[in-house]
């Protein structure tokens, strides 16, 4: 029956769901940074995702830079996540969240409006003013935060089809530094919480899982590895590992051991 | 007789530069004159985003403002 059990990934876990479509992982990438097109296609293959964000920018008439994302990525294999980045108002999040819509392809958004430059941490309350607006614009919205508990909450009460709290500042590589904060979160609120930013390595993306949050986004940390196909991959088991782990329920910490072995039987 | 081989033109603004296009043009032929590909632009005009319905019935006009986006990579 064990066997049956792990052949089985649909008995392990229950897929994430945002906005009643049910996602094939709880993984999603960013398609940001990565050296080359092709490079970028092999790691979000690798890494099993099915959710992809994109930016929205202005076309290059010049033809100086890249084409864009979608002559590399289809849009049928993916689920295009359009996000709002730069965005440091919320007018102008709200602006290109409509033209990212008008793009035909969906209405999701990943909410992002950014209050300071240096540390490209969210300004809490323009973002809940924008998420209120598209959500009665009737926007899918998946809204990047800090890991404020109250925030999320009001995030959550806007209509937010998912809160997004980060791990660390974007593109840090820090990992999970307040995971209090993080599984907080997750305790209060009904909304699939998607952790965003900061998510450096595999360890981070299995203890970030472990907090109990519904699934992780990250870009940096497969697009600035040396070898961004194998820690696609490397994040698709860690992902999933750090689920399963959550969901098995960890042994208690100690802080006095306790043997594995038993006592009796010991030779005189 | 008037010259109507001299194609008259206007300017407009594209993505925050100055250009000379010629007159007449609705939207969709003028991005094929920069040859965008109009299922991969998105035209917001004079700060309103057009549906890709209309660009087939929208005349661009002198002094018009545009800004023609598409989706990139990004986090």
């Amino acid at each position: 029956m064990s066997e049956a059990l792990l052949d089985s990934p649909a008995a392990l876990d229950t897929p994430l769901v945002i906005a009643d479509r049910p996602l094939r992982s709880r993984l999603m990438l960013g398609t940001g940074k990565y050296r080359t097109n092709a490079e970028m296609v092999a790691a979000i293959e690798a890494s099993g995702t099915e959710v992809v964000t994109v930016a929205v920018r202005r076309v290059d008439l010049d033809r100086t830079k890249e084409e864009g994302v979608l002559h590399h990525l289809d849009p049928s294999e993916y689920l295009l996540l359009p996000n709002t980045a730069g965005c440091y108002t919320a007018e102008d999040a709200i602006r290109y969240a409509r033209l990212a819509r008008a793009a035909g392809f969906t209405n999701w958004v990943k909410l992002e409006v950014i209050g300071d430059q240096e540390t490209l941490l969210p300004d809490a309350d323009a973002t809940l003013r924008a998420a209120k607006e598209l959500v009665a614009d009737g926007f899918v919205v998946l809204a990047y935060t800090n890991d404020d508990l109250i925030t999320a909450l009001r995030l959550e009460d806007a209509g937010c089809a998912a809160v997004m709290p980060l791990a660390s500042p974007i593109g840090s590589g820090l990992g999970l530094v307040n995971p209090y904060n993080i599984r907080t979160i997750k305790a209060r609120l009904s909304v699939p919480v998607i952790v965003d930013a900061g998510v450096g390595t595999a360890s981070d993306a299995a203890v970030t899982m472990e907090q109990g949050v519904d699934g992780i986004l990250m870009n940096t940390a497969v697009a600035e590895a040396r070898d961004p196909v194998r820690m696609g991959r490397a994040m698709a088991l860690a992902t999933e590992a750090g689920r399963l782990a959550y969901l098995a329920g960890r042994m208690p910490r100690r802080e006095r051991a306790v043997p594995s072995s038993p006592l009796a039987g010991m030779l005189d | 007789m008037s010259d109507t081989l001299v194609a008259e033109e206007i300017t407009v603004r594209v993505n925050g530069d100055e250009c000379a296009i010629p007159a007449g043009l609705t939207v969709d032929r003028l991005l094929e004159h920069l040859s965008l590909n109009p299922r991969m632009v998105v035209v917001e005009r004079n700060c309103e985003i057009l549906r890709r319905e209309s660009l087939a019935e929208t005349v661009v006009h002198e002094g018009d403002s545009l800004e023609l986006v598409h989706f990139v990579g990004g986090g």
